[in-house]
Protein backbone atom coordinates (compact mmCIF):
# COMPACT_ATOMS: atom_id res chain seq x y z
CA UNK A 1 0.00 0.00 0.00
CA UNK A 2 2.83 2.16 -0.71
CA UNK A 3 2.29 5.36 -2.71
CA UNK A 4 5.07 5.81 -5.40
CA UNK A 5 5.48 9.68 -5.87
CA UNK A 6 8.81 9.48 -5.77
CA UNK A 7 8.86 9.10 -9.25
CA UNK A 8 11.93 10.72 -11.41
CA UNK A 9 10.67 14.44 -12.59
CA UNK A 10 12.23 13.36 -15.91
CA UNK A 11 10.10 10.42 -16.61
CA UNK A 12 6.99 11.67 -15.13
CA UNK A 13 7.27 15.23 -17.40
CA UNK A 14 7.60 12.56 -20.48
CA UNK A 15 4.38 10.55 -19.49
CA UNK A 16 2.64 13.90 -19.12
CA UNK A 17 3.51 15.55 -22.53
CA UNK A 18 2.84 12.54 -24.62
CA UNK A 19 -1.12 12.37 -22.78
CA UNK A 20 -1.43 15.57 -23.14
CA UNK A 21 -0.45 15.36 -26.94
CA UNK A 22 -2.48 12.19 -27.23
CA UNK A 23 -5.66 14.04 -25.80
CA UNK A 24 -5.21 16.64 -28.11
CA UNK A 25 -4.80 14.83 -31.17
CA UNK A 26 -7.35 12.44 -30.16
CA UNK A 27 -9.85 15.09 -29.60
CA UNK A 28 -9.12 16.91 -32.95
CA UNK A 29 -9.29 13.92 -35.12
CA UNK A 30 -12.89 13.12 -33.51
CA UNK A 31 -13.55 16.71 -34.46
CA UNK A 32 -12.62 16.93 -37.28
CA UNK A 33 -14.45 14.17 -38.59
CA UNK A 34 -17.45 15.30 -37.13
CA UNK A 35 -17.30 18.91 -38.37
CA UNK A 36 -16.73 17.18 -42.06
CA UNK A 37 -19.67 15.53 -41.59
CA UNK A 38 -21.75 17.98 -40.71
CA UNK A 39 -20.60 20.24 -43.65
CA UNK A 40 -20.98 17.57 -45.92
CA UNK A 41 -24.67 16.65 -44.39
CA UNK A 42 -27.22 18.60 -47.09
CA UNK A 43 -25.07 16.71 -49.19
CA UNK A 44 -24.76 13.21 -48.04
CA UNK A 45 -27.67 12.33 -46.56
CA UNK A 46 -29.67 10.02 -48.23
CA UNK A 47 -33.61 10.92 -47.46
CA UNK A 48 -35.05 14.36 -46.18
CA UNK A 49 -34.46 14.54 -42.14
CA UNK A 50 -38.43 16.14 -41.79
CA UNK A 51 -40.32 13.97 -44.38
CA UNK A 52 -42.49 11.25 -42.70
CA UNK A 53 -43.32 7.98 -44.29
CA UNK A 54 -45.42 6.36 -42.17
CA UNK A 55 -45.69 2.97 -43.88
CA UNK A 56 -41.73 2.94 -43.33
CA UNK A 57 -42.27 3.75 -39.01
CA UNK A 58 -39.69 2.22 -37.27
CA UNK A 59 -38.13 0.29 -39.58
CA UNK A 60 -34.47 -1.72 -39.35
CA UNK A 61 -31.69 -0.39 -41.38
CA UNK A 62 -31.83 -0.90 -45.07
CA UNK A 63 -29.82 0.50 -48.12
CA UNK A 64 -32.39 3.28 -48.05
CA UNK A 65 -31.96 3.97 -44.66
CA UNK A 66 -28.44 3.35 -43.23
CA UNK A 67 -29.82 3.36 -39.36
CA UNK A 68 -33.34 2.55 -39.73
CA UNK A 69 -36.24 5.16 -39.38
CA UNK A 70 -37.97 6.08 -36.29
CA UNK A 71 -41.46 6.24 -34.80
CA UNK A 72 -42.92 8.46 -37.58
CA UNK A 73 -40.80 6.42 -40.54
CA UNK A 74 -38.06 9.61 -40.87
CA UNK A 75 -34.71 8.29 -41.44
CA UNK A 76 -32.62 7.64 -38.58
CA UNK A 77 -29.54 8.32 -40.09
CA UNK A 78 -30.38 11.35 -41.84
CA UNK A 79 -31.93 13.55 -38.56
CA UNK A 80 -28.44 12.19 -37.26
CA UNK A 81 -26.75 14.13 -39.51
CA UNK A 82 -28.44 17.45 -40.15
CA UNK A 83 -28.99 17.58 -36.06
CA UNK A 84 -25.43 17.73 -35.95
CA UNK A 85 -25.88 20.67 -37.26
CA UNK A 86 -28.53 21.89 -35.08
CA UNK A 87 -26.47 21.17 -32.04
CA UNK A 88 -23.01 22.74 -33.10
CA UNK A 89 -24.43 25.53 -34.77
CA UNK A 90 -26.19 26.42 -31.50
CA UNK A 91 -23.17 25.78 -29.30
CA UNK A 92 -20.88 27.98 -31.62
CA UNK A 93 -23.24 30.73 -31.17
CA UNK A 94 -23.72 30.34 -27.60
CA UNK A 95 -20.20 30.09 -26.62
CA UNK A 96 -19.02 32.57 -29.31
CA UNK A 97 -21.48 35.05 -27.89
CA UNK A 98 -20.49 34.35 -24.25
CA UNK A 99 -16.85 34.82 -25.11
CA UNK A 100 -17.44 38.67 -26.94
CA UNK A 101 -19.93 39.55 -23.62
CA UNK A 102 -17.60 37.97 -20.77
CA UNK A 103 -14.03 39.15 -21.91
CA UNK A 104 -15.04 42.77 -22.69
CA UNK A 105 -17.26 43.71 -19.11
CA UNK A 106 -13.98 41.43 -17.40
CA UNK A 107 -11.42 43.34 -18.74
CA UNK A 108 -13.03 46.49 -17.84
CA UNK A 109 -14.30 45.75 -14.67
CA UNK A 110 -11.07 44.48 -13.39
CA UNK A 111 -9.09 47.08 -14.79
CA UNK A 112 -11.36 50.18 -13.49
CA UNK A 113 -11.78 48.54 -10.21
CA UNK A 114 -13.46 50.45 -7.36
CA UNK A 115 -17.30 50.39 -6.65
CA UNK A 116 -18.66 49.44 -10.41
CA UNK A 117 -16.54 46.46 -9.91
CA UNK A 118 -17.78 45.28 -6.54
CA UNK A 119 -21.05 46.09 -7.38
CA UNK A 120 -21.78 44.20 -10.22
CA UNK A 121 -19.56 41.20 -8.46
CA UNK A 122 -21.76 41.57 -5.92
CA UNK A 123 -24.52 40.99 -8.05
CA UNK A 124 -22.93 38.10 -10.37
CA UNK A 125 -22.19 36.44 -6.97
CA UNK A 126 -26.00 36.35 -6.14
CA UNK A 127 -26.75 35.23 -9.92
CA UNK A 128 -24.30 32.53 -9.19
CA UNK A 129 -25.48 31.04 -6.27
CA UNK A 130 -28.48 29.22 -8.64
CA UNK A 131 -26.79 26.26 -10.28
CA UNK A 132 -26.46 27.31 -14.08
CA UNK A 133 -28.85 24.81 -15.52
CA UNK A 134 -31.04 25.70 -13.06
CA UNK A 135 -31.00 29.98 -13.99
CA UNK A 136 -31.31 28.62 -17.80
CA UNK A 137 -34.50 26.43 -17.07
CA UNK A 138 -35.88 29.19 -15.13
CA UNK A 139 -35.33 31.35 -18.02
CA UNK A 140 -35.72 29.38 -20.74
CA UNK A 141 -38.97 28.48 -18.82
CA UNK A 142 -40.31 31.87 -18.12
CA UNK A 143 -39.39 33.01 -22.23
CA UNK A 144 -41.15 30.04 -23.45
CA UNK A 145 -39.86 27.12 -24.58
CA UNK A 146 -38.27 27.69 -28.16
CA UNK A 147 -34.49 27.08 -29.34
CA UNK A 148 -33.54 31.38 -29.49
CA UNK A 149 -34.93 31.35 -25.93
CA UNK A 150 -32.89 28.20 -25.02
CA UNK A 151 -29.69 30.40 -26.42
CA UNK A 152 -30.80 33.15 -24.70
CA UNK A 153 -30.74 31.48 -21.94
CA UNK A 154 -27.14 29.90 -21.87
CA UNK A 155 -25.45 32.97 -22.89
CA UNK A 156 -27.20 34.31 -20.09
CA UNK A 157 -25.64 32.39 -17.71
CA UNK A 158 -22.25 31.73 -19.06
CA UNK A 159 -21.02 34.79 -19.66
CA UNK A 160 -20.54 35.42 -15.73
CA UNK A 161 -17.86 32.81 -15.50
CA UNK A 162 -15.99 34.52 -18.61
CA UNK A 163 -15.86 37.34 -16.69
CA UNK A 164 -14.90 36.41 -13.48
CA UNK A 165 -12.14 34.46 -14.95
CA UNK A 166 -10.94 37.33 -17.21
CA UNK A 167 -11.53 39.99 -14.00
CA UNK A 168 -9.48 37.69 -11.79
CA UNK A 169 -6.61 38.10 -14.15
CA UNK A 170 -6.66 41.53 -14.97
CA UNK A 171 -6.50 42.06 -10.67
CA UNK A 172 -3.44 40.12 -10.74
CA UNK A 173 -1.93 41.89 -13.63
CA UNK A 174 -2.76 45.46 -13.66
CA UNK A 175 -0.41 46.32 -10.66
CA UNK A 176 2.68 44.11 -12.34
CA UNK A 177 5.52 46.50 -13.20
CA UNK A 178 5.06 46.13 -16.83
CA UNK A 179 1.62 48.03 -16.66
CA UNK A 180 2.96 50.64 -14.79
CA UNK A 181 5.68 51.01 -16.99
CA UNK A 182 3.21 51.12 -19.85
CA UNK A 183 1.25 53.87 -18.11
CA UNK A 184 4.48 55.88 -17.21
CA UNK A 185 5.41 55.79 -20.77
CA UNK A 186 2.38 57.36 -22.35
CA UNK A 187 0.44 54.33 -23.24
CA UNK A 188 -3.95 55.06 -22.84
CA UNK A 189 -5.72 52.38 -21.00
CA UNK A 190 -7.13 51.63 -23.94
CA UNK A 191 -3.82 50.50 -25.55
CA UNK A 192 -2.95 48.76 -22.17
CA UNK A 193 -5.65 46.45 -21.87
CA UNK A 194 -5.63 45.75 -25.68
CA UNK A 195 -2.15 45.65 -25.96
CA UNK A 196 -0.74 44.05 -22.53
CA UNK A 197 -3.78 42.72 -20.53
CA UNK A 198 -5.50 40.87 -23.19
CA UNK A 199 -2.72 38.80 -24.37
CA UNK A 200 -2.76 37.26 -20.81
CA UNK A 201 -6.20 36.07 -20.83
CA UNK A 202 -6.16 33.95 -24.24
CA UNK A 203 -4.87 31.27 -23.08
CA UNK A 204 -7.20 30.95 -20.18
CA UNK A 205 -10.33 31.32 -22.14
CA UNK A 206 -9.67 29.70 -24.69
CA UNK A 207 -9.42 26.40 -22.47
CA UNK A 208 -12.37 27.66 -20.65
CA UNK A 209 -14.52 27.84 -23.93
CA UNK A 210 -13.18 23.79 -24.87
CA UNK A 211 -13.99 23.07 -21.84
CA UNK A 212 -17.45 24.58 -21.94
CA UNK A 213 -18.48 23.44 -25.14
CA UNK A 214 -18.87 20.13 -24.25
CA UNK A 215 -21.13 21.57 -21.09
CA UNK A 216 -23.24 23.77 -23.36
CA UNK A 217 -23.76 20.83 -25.53
CA UNK A 218 -25.02 19.16 -22.65
CA UNK A 219 -27.37 21.67 -21.23
CA UNK A 220 -28.42 22.44 -25.00
CA UNK A 221 -29.24 18.52 -25.06
CA UNK A 222 -30.64 18.16 -21.79
CA UNK A 223 -33.37 20.99 -22.43
CA UNK A 224 -33.82 19.83 -25.25
CA UNK A 225 -34.60 16.54 -23.80
CA UNK A 226 -36.64 18.36 -21.42
CA UNK A 227 -39.06 19.87 -23.75
CA UNK A 228 -37.52 23.57 -23.37
CA UNK A 229 -34.86 23.55 -26.26
CA UNK A 230 -35.67 22.74 -29.94
CA UNK A 231 -39.31 21.71 -30.75
CA UNK A 232 -40.48 19.09 -32.78
CA UNK A 233 -40.18 17.92 -35.75
CA UNK A 234 -36.87 19.83 -35.95
CA UNK A 235 -33.86 17.15 -36.04
CA UNK A 236 -31.77 18.24 -32.78
CA UNK A 237 -30.31 15.20 -30.73
CA UNK A 238 -31.78 16.21 -27.46
CA UNK A 239 -35.39 16.26 -28.70
CA UNK A 240 -34.50 13.39 -30.64
CA UNK A 241 -33.79 11.61 -27.54
CA UNK A 242 -37.37 13.04 -26.15
CA UNK A 243 -39.25 11.91 -29.37
CA UNK A 244 -38.04 8.42 -29.02
CA UNK A 245 -38.50 7.74 -25.49
CA UNK A 246 -41.98 6.11 -25.53
CA UNK A 247 -40.25 3.28 -28.43
CA UNK A 248 -37.18 2.55 -27.03
CA UNK A 249 -38.31 -0.36 -25.02
CA UNK A 250 -38.39 -2.12 -28.57
CA UNK A 251 -36.36 0.07 -30.68
CA UNK A 252 -33.21 1.11 -28.44
CA UNK A 253 -31.27 2.46 -31.26
CA UNK A 254 -34.04 5.14 -31.58
CA UNK A 255 -31.76 6.92 -28.03
CA UNK A 256 -28.67 5.02 -28.37
CA UNK A 257 -27.62 7.12 -31.49
CA UNK A 258 -28.70 10.66 -30.57
CA UNK A 259 -26.90 9.77 -27.45
CA UNK A 260 -23.89 8.36 -28.51
CA UNK A 261 -23.62 11.22 -30.90
CA UNK A 262 -23.88 13.91 -28.23
CA UNK A 263 -20.93 11.72 -26.58
CA UNK A 264 -18.26 11.13 -29.09
CA UNK A 265 -18.82 15.18 -29.63
CA UNK A 266 -18.57 16.03 -25.81
CA UNK A 267 -15.57 13.73 -25.46
CA UNK A 268 -13.73 15.44 -28.61
CA UNK A 269 -14.52 18.95 -27.03
CA UNK A 270 -13.11 17.38 -23.69
CA UNK A 271 -10.32 16.07 -24.91
CA UNK A 272 -9.13 18.63 -26.66
CA UNK A 273 -10.23 21.19 -23.24
CA UNK A 274 -7.89 18.64 -20.99
CA UNK A 275 -5.19 18.20 -23.05
CA UNK A 276 -4.83 22.04 -23.76
CA UNK A 277 -5.14 22.93 -20.01
CA UNK A 278 -1.91 20.57 -19.63
CA UNK A 279 0.18 21.46 -22.08
CA UNK A 280 -0.70 25.75 -21.40
CA UNK A 281 -0.19 25.08 -17.71
CA UNK A 282 -3.97 26.70 -16.58
CA UNK A 283 -5.30 26.28 -13.07
CA UNK A 284 -8.55 25.40 -12.57
CA UNK A 285 -11.10 28.23 -11.77
CA UNK B 1 -15.47 31.02 12.28
CA UNK B 2 -17.47 33.61 13.06
CA UNK B 3 -16.25 35.96 10.49
CA UNK B 4 -17.28 33.26 7.53
CA UNK B 5 -20.74 32.09 9.18
CA UNK B 6 -21.01 36.12 9.13
CA UNK B 7 -19.98 36.74 6.07
CA UNK B 8 -22.01 33.92 4.25
CA UNK B 9 -25.20 35.35 6.19
CA UNK B 10 -24.14 38.29 4.27
CA UNK B 11 -23.78 36.55 1.19
CA UNK B 12 -27.50 34.71 1.72
CA UNK B 13 -29.06 38.29 2.12
CA UNK B 14 -27.63 39.32 -1.12
CA UNK B 15 -28.38 36.53 -2.66
CA UNK B 16 -32.06 36.23 -1.45
CA UNK B 17 -32.47 39.91 -2.91
CA UNK B 18 -30.75 39.33 -6.46
CA UNK B 19 -33.08 36.13 -6.68
CA UNK B 20 -35.87 38.13 -6.17
CA UNK B 21 -35.46 40.82 -8.49
CA UNK B 22 -34.68 38.29 -10.90
CA UNK B 23 -37.67 36.23 -10.52
CA UNK B 24 -39.97 39.68 -9.82
CA UNK B 25 -38.46 40.48 -13.27
CA UNK B 26 -39.09 37.44 -15.19
CA UNK B 27 -42.29 37.04 -14.18
CA UNK B 28 -43.37 40.59 -14.96
CA UNK B 29 -41.23 39.80 -18.74
CA UNK B 30 -42.89 36.43 -19.03
CA UNK B 31 -45.08 36.32 -22.08
CA UNK B 32 -48.66 35.63 -21.39
CA UNK B 33 -51.22 36.41 -19.45
CA UNK B 34 -51.28 34.46 -15.93
CA UNK B 35 -54.87 35.69 -15.49
CA UNK B 36 -55.80 34.74 -18.22
CA UNK B 37 -53.94 31.19 -17.54
CA UNK B 38 -55.94 30.79 -14.12
CA UNK B 39 -59.38 31.53 -15.56
CA UNK B 40 -58.18 28.72 -18.27
CA UNK B 41 -58.80 31.15 -20.84
CA UNK B 42 -58.21 28.87 -24.02
CA UNK B 43 -61.32 26.19 -23.09
CA UNK B 44 -63.66 28.38 -21.14
CA UNK B 45 -65.44 31.86 -21.81
CA UNK B 46 -63.62 34.36 -19.78
CA UNK B 47 -65.85 37.88 -19.13
CA UNK B 48 -63.83 41.18 -18.65
CA UNK B 49 -65.13 40.98 -14.97
CA UNK B 50 -63.80 38.04 -14.20
CA UNK B 51 -60.53 39.10 -15.64
CA UNK B 52 -60.69 42.44 -13.49
CA UNK B 53 -62.01 41.09 -10.46
CA UNK B 54 -59.11 38.14 -10.55
CA UNK B 55 -56.39 41.02 -11.39
CA UNK B 56 -57.36 42.93 -8.62
CA UNK B 57 -57.37 39.60 -6.20
CA UNK B 58 -53.92 38.77 -7.09
CA UNK B 59 -52.41 42.82 -6.65
CA UNK B 60 -51.43 42.87 -10.58
CA UNK B 61 -53.52 46.27 -11.25
CA UNK B 62 -51.23 48.40 -8.52
CA UNK B 63 -47.55 49.70 -9.48
CA UNK B 64 -45.02 47.07 -9.94
CA UNK B 65 -42.64 48.59 -7.04
CA UNK B 66 -45.95 47.96 -4.77
CA UNK B 67 -46.36 44.48 -6.12
CA UNK B 68 -42.53 43.76 -5.58
CA UNK B 69 -42.82 45.12 -1.64
CA UNK B 70 -45.92 43.43 -0.89
CA UNK B 71 -44.44 40.12 -2.70
CA UNK B 72 -41.43 40.79 -0.39
CA UNK B 73 -43.29 41.06 3.21
CA UNK B 74 -44.75 38.12 2.35
CA UNK B 75 -41.66 36.25 1.19
CA UNK B 76 -40.24 36.99 4.62
CA UNK B 77 -43.38 35.31 6.63
CA UNK B 78 -42.18 32.16 4.65
CA UNK B 79 -45.33 33.12 2.02
CA UNK B 80 -44.48 32.72 -1.05
CA UNK B 81 -48.30 33.05 -2.56
CA UNK B 82 -50.49 30.23 -4.22
CA UNK B 83 -49.79 28.17 -6.80
CA UNK B 84 -52.08 28.99 -10.24
CA UNK B 85 -52.76 25.61 -10.93
CA UNK B 86 -53.54 23.87 -7.28
CA UNK B 87 -54.17 26.48 -5.39
CA UNK B 88 -52.38 25.30 -2.31
CA UNK B 89 -49.58 27.54 -0.60
CA UNK B 90 -46.25 27.59 -2.41
CA UNK B 91 -44.25 27.14 0.22
CA UNK B 92 -46.39 23.84 1.40
CA UNK B 93 -46.50 22.38 -2.06
CA UNK B 94 -42.20 22.99 -2.24
CA UNK B 95 -42.00 21.31 1.57
CA UNK B 96 -44.15 18.28 0.48
CA UNK B 97 -41.84 18.04 -2.89
CA UNK B 98 -38.36 18.30 -0.76
CA UNK B 99 -38.41 15.45 1.22
CA UNK B 100 -38.74 13.40 -1.63
CA UNK B 101 -35.92 15.23 -3.55
CA UNK B 102 -33.65 14.95 -0.25
CA UNK B 103 -34.59 11.29 -0.16
CA UNK B 104 -33.06 11.08 -3.84
CA UNK B 105 -29.90 13.29 -3.45
CA UNK B 106 -29.14 11.32 -0.03
CA UNK B 107 -29.03 8.24 -1.56
CA UNK B 108 -27.55 9.81 -4.27
CA UNK B 109 -24.63 11.00 -2.90
CA UNK B 110 -24.22 8.04 -0.79
CA UNK B 111 -23.48 5.96 -3.67
CA UNK B 112 -21.09 8.86 -5.04
CA UNK B 113 -19.25 8.37 -1.78
CA UNK B 114 -18.96 4.80 -2.14
CA UNK B 115 -17.88 5.38 -5.60
CA UNK B 116 -15.39 8.13 -5.30
CA UNK B 117 -13.36 6.98 -2.40
CA UNK B 118 -11.74 3.62 -3.60
CA UNK B 119 -11.57 4.40 -6.81
CA UNK B 120 -9.51 7.68 -5.90
CA UNK B 121 -7.50 5.94 -3.35
CA UNK B 122 -7.16 2.93 -5.85
CA UNK B 123 -5.59 5.29 -8.54
CA UNK B 124 -3.73 7.20 -6.15
CA UNK B 125 -1.64 4.10 -5.17
CA UNK B 126 -1.27 2.75 -8.51
CA UNK B 127 -0.78 6.39 -10.02
CA UNK B 128 0.64 5.65 -13.41
CA UNK B 129 -0.43 1.91 -13.82
CA UNK B 130 -4.12 0.58 -15.47
CA UNK B 131 -6.34 1.47 -11.85
CA UNK B 132 -5.40 4.57 -12.54
CA UNK B 133 -5.81 4.62 -16.61
CA UNK B 134 -8.84 3.05 -15.61
CA UNK B 135 -10.15 6.00 -13.56
CA UNK B 136 -8.90 8.35 -15.64
CA UNK B 137 -10.77 7.03 -18.87
CA UNK B 138 -14.49 6.75 -16.38
CA UNK B 139 -13.65 10.34 -15.20
CA UNK B 140 -13.45 11.41 -19.13
CA UNK B 141 -16.50 9.57 -20.10
CA UNK B 142 -18.70 10.84 -16.74
CA UNK B 143 -17.63 14.29 -17.91
CA UNK B 144 -19.00 13.80 -21.62
CA UNK B 145 -22.16 11.59 -20.93
CA UNK B 146 -25.44 13.00 -20.97
CA UNK B 147 -26.89 11.78 -17.43
CA UNK B 148 -30.54 11.26 -18.98
CA UNK B 149 -28.83 8.95 -21.50
CA UNK B 150 -26.71 7.02 -19.24
CA UNK B 151 -30.43 7.02 -16.57
CA UNK B 152 -31.87 5.60 -20.82
CA UNK B 153 -28.90 3.11 -21.01
CA UNK B 154 -29.67 1.57 -17.26
CA UNK B 155 -33.48 1.56 -17.99
CA UNK B 156 -32.84 -0.63 -20.90
CA UNK B 157 -30.41 -2.73 -19.32
CA UNK B 158 -32.22 -3.33 -15.69
CA UNK B 159 -36.08 -2.74 -16.44
CA UNK B 160 -36.68 -3.64 -20.04
CA UNK B 161 -33.66 -6.66 -20.18
CA UNK B 162 -32.44 -8.13 -16.74
CA UNK B 163 -36.15 -6.71 -15.21
CA UNK B 164 -34.79 -6.70 -11.78
CA UNK B 165 -35.59 -2.76 -11.07
CA UNK B 166 -38.36 -0.60 -12.04
CA UNK B 167 -37.63 2.34 -14.16
CA UNK B 168 -40.07 5.00 -12.42
CA UNK B 169 -42.33 5.97 -9.23
CA UNK B 170 -41.19 5.88 -5.63
CA UNK B 171 -41.67 3.34 -2.53
CA UNK B 172 -39.12 0.83 -2.27
CA UNK B 173 -35.04 1.23 -2.04
CA UNK B 174 -35.39 -0.82 -5.82
CA UNK B 175 -36.74 2.80 -6.74
CA UNK B 176 -34.01 4.92 -5.80
CA UNK B 177 -31.33 2.78 -6.87
CA UNK B 178 -31.07 3.76 -10.85
CA UNK B 179 -32.12 7.42 -10.26
CA UNK B 180 -29.42 7.57 -7.74
CA UNK B 181 -26.70 5.51 -9.70
CA UNK B 182 -27.25 7.87 -12.46
CA UNK B 183 -27.09 10.93 -10.63
CA UNK B 184 -24.79 9.87 -8.45
CA UNK B 185 -22.08 8.18 -11.01
CA UNK B 186 -21.09 11.36 -12.96
CA UNK B 187 -19.68 13.60 -10.29
CA UNK B 188 -18.07 10.29 -8.91
CA UNK B 189 -15.81 9.50 -11.27
CA UNK B 190 -14.93 13.12 -11.22
CA UNK B 191 -13.87 13.88 -7.49
CA UNK B 192 -12.42 10.28 -7.81
CA UNK B 193 -9.80 12.16 -9.58
CA UNK B 194 -9.51 14.76 -7.43
CA UNK B 195 -9.00 12.82 -4.58
CA UNK B 196 -6.31 10.99 -6.30
CA UNK B 197 -4.34 14.05 -7.07
CA UNK B 198 -4.96 15.43 -3.90
CA UNK B 199 -3.63 12.15 -2.07
CA UNK B 200 -1.17 12.16 -4.49
CA UNK B 201 0.36 15.79 -3.44
CA UNK B 202 -0.35 15.02 0.65
CA UNK B 203 1.84 11.97 0.61
CA UNK B 204 4.29 14.27 -0.16
CA UNK B 205 3.75 16.56 2.48
CA UNK B 206 6.31 16.62 5.19
CA UNK B 207 3.79 15.60 7.91
CA UNK B 208 3.70 11.95 6.13
CA UNK B 209 7.92 11.56 6.18
CA UNK B 210 7.07 12.32 9.75
CA UNK B 211 4.54 9.63 10.51
CA UNK B 212 7.00 7.24 8.55
CA UNK B 213 9.78 7.98 10.36
CA UNK B 214 7.63 7.78 13.65
CA UNK B 215 7.45 4.28 11.78
CA UNK B 216 3.48 4.25 11.75
CA UNK B 217 1.71 2.11 9.91
CA UNK B 218 1.71 2.48 5.87
CA UNK B 219 -3.20 2.07 6.10
CA UNK B 220 -2.56 4.58 8.80
CA UNK B 221 -0.31 6.77 6.80
CA UNK B 222 -2.72 7.08 3.77
CA UNK B 223 -6.45 6.19 5.74
CA UNK B 224 -5.91 8.94 8.36
CA UNK B 225 -3.16 11.38 8.02
CA UNK B 226 -2.84 12.08 4.13
CA UNK B 227 -6.78 11.04 3.24
CA UNK B 228 -7.40 14.07 5.67
CA UNK B 229 -5.25 16.55 3.93
CA UNK B 230 -6.58 15.14 0.39
CA UNK B 231 -10.16 15.32 1.07
CA UNK B 232 -10.23 19.06 1.25
CA UNK B 233 -10.22 20.25 -2.52
CA UNK B 234 -12.81 17.39 -3.01
CA UNK B 235 -15.42 19.12 -0.30
CA UNK B 236 -14.44 22.68 -1.64
CA UNK B 237 -15.30 21.71 -5.24
CA UNK B 238 -18.34 19.50 -3.73
CA UNK B 239 -19.83 22.67 -2.36
CA UNK B 240 -19.05 24.88 -5.75
CA UNK B 241 -20.60 22.08 -7.76
CA UNK B 242 -24.01 21.15 -5.29
CA UNK B 243 -25.91 23.85 -7.92
CA UNK B 244 -24.86 21.37 -11.17
CA UNK B 245 -25.94 18.18 -8.36
CA UNK B 246 -29.24 19.69 -8.24
CA UNK B 247 -29.32 20.48 -11.75
CA UNK B 248 -28.97 17.19 -12.57
CA UNK B 249 -31.00 16.38 -10.26
CA UNK B 250 -34.13 18.03 -12.39
CA UNK B 251 -33.36 16.24 -15.70
CA UNK B 252 -32.78 12.79 -13.05
CA UNK B 253 -36.15 13.43 -11.73
CA UNK B 254 -37.90 13.76 -15.06
CA UNK B 255 -36.92 10.93 -16.24
CA UNK B 256 -37.25 8.23 -13.78
CA UNK B 257 -40.84 9.81 -12.76
CA UNK B 258 -39.31 11.01 -9.14
CA UNK B 259 -42.05 13.30 -7.75
CA UNK B 260 -39.68 15.87 -6.29
CA UNK B 261 -38.86 19.37 -6.17
CA UNK B 262 -37.26 19.43 -10.03
CA UNK B 263 -40.38 17.61 -11.49
CA UNK B 264 -42.17 20.15 -10.00
CA UNK B 265 -40.21 22.90 -11.39
CA UNK B 266 -40.83 21.60 -14.58
CA UNK B 267 -44.15 21.16 -14.54
CA UNK B 268 -44.55 24.58 -13.24
CA UNK B 269 -42.51 25.84 -16.09
CA UNK B 270 -45.14 24.34 -18.69
CA UNK B 271 -47.93 25.52 -17.00
CA UNK B 272 -46.85 28.88 -16.46
CA UNK B 273 -47.57 28.69 -12.35
CA UNK B 274 -44.77 31.29 -11.98
CA UNK B 275 -45.03 31.52 -8.22
CA UNK B 276 -44.31 28.05 -7.64
CA UNK B 277 -41.12 28.80 -10.37
CA UNK B 278 -40.04 31.67 -7.88
CA UNK B 279 -40.48 29.43 -4.74
CA UNK B 280 -38.17 27.08 -6.57
CA UNK B 281 -35.59 29.23 -7.43
CA UNK B 282 -35.57 30.78 -4.18
CA UNK B 283 -35.14 27.60 -2.17
CA UNK B 284 -32.45 26.09 -4.97
CA UNK B 285 -30.20 29.56 -3.96
CA UNK B 286 -30.92 29.41 -0.41
CA UNK B 287 -29.56 25.82 -0.47
CA UNK B 288 -26.74 26.29 -2.20
CA UNK B 289 -25.30 29.17 -0.18
CA UNK B 290 -26.23 26.79 2.77
CA UNK B 291 -24.46 24.35 1.70
CA UNK B 292 -21.18 25.91 0.89
CA UNK B 293 -21.37 27.70 4.75
CA UNK B 294 -21.11 24.12 5.63
CA UNK B 295 -18.49 22.87 3.19
CA UNK B 296 -16.21 26.28 4.99
CA UNK B 297 -17.24 25.05 8.15
CA UNK B 298 -16.06 21.55 7.53
CA UNK B 299 -12.60 23.01 6.94
CA UNK B 300 -11.77 23.96 10.77
CA UNK B 301 -13.47 20.41 12.00
CA UNK B 302 -11.06 18.72 8.89
CA UNK B 303 -7.62 20.21 8.95
CA UNK B 304 -6.73 21.95 12.23
CA UNK B 305 -3.96 24.48 9.95
CA UNK B 306 -6.77 26.35 9.48
CA UNK B 307 -7.69 27.37 12.43
CA UNK B 308 -4.02 27.84 13.69
CA UNK B 309 -3.50 29.93 10.61
CA UNK B 310 -6.06 32.10 11.36
CA UNK B 311 -4.87 32.47 15.08
CA UNK B 312 -1.30 33.43 13.92
CA UNK B 313 -2.59 36.39 11.92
Amino acid sequence: MKINVQMPKAIKLGIKIKNENHMIICGLSFLTVIIFITLLGPFIVPNDPLSANMSERLASPSVTYPLGTDHMGRCIFSRLVIGAQATLGITGLVVASVVMIGIPIGLVTGYIGGRIDSVIMRLVDGLLALPEFILAITIAGFLGPSLINLMISIVFVKWIGYTRVVRGIVILERNKDYVSAAKVSGSSNWKIIRRHLLPQIISPVLVLAALDIGKVILIISSLSYLGLGAQPPAPEWGAMLNDGRPYFQTVPELMIYPGLAIFFVVLSFNLIGEGLRDKLDVKRH
Amino acid sequence: MLFIIRKRLFQLFIVLLVLSIFTFTLMKLAPGDPVLTILNADEMLVTEEDQAKLRSDLGFDQPLYVQYGKWMLNLAQLDLGKSYMTGKPVWDELMERLQITIELTTFALFIMISIAIPLGVLAAINAGRWPDQVSRILALIGASIPNFWLGLILIYLFTFKLQILPSSGIGSYSHIILPAFTLGFTFAVVYARLLRAGLLQSMSEDFILAGRARGLKEWRILWIHAFRAAILPVITVFGLSIGSFLGGAVVVEILFSWPGLGSLAVEAIFNRDYPVIQGYVLLTGIFVVIVNLLVDLSYYVIDPRINRKEEAL
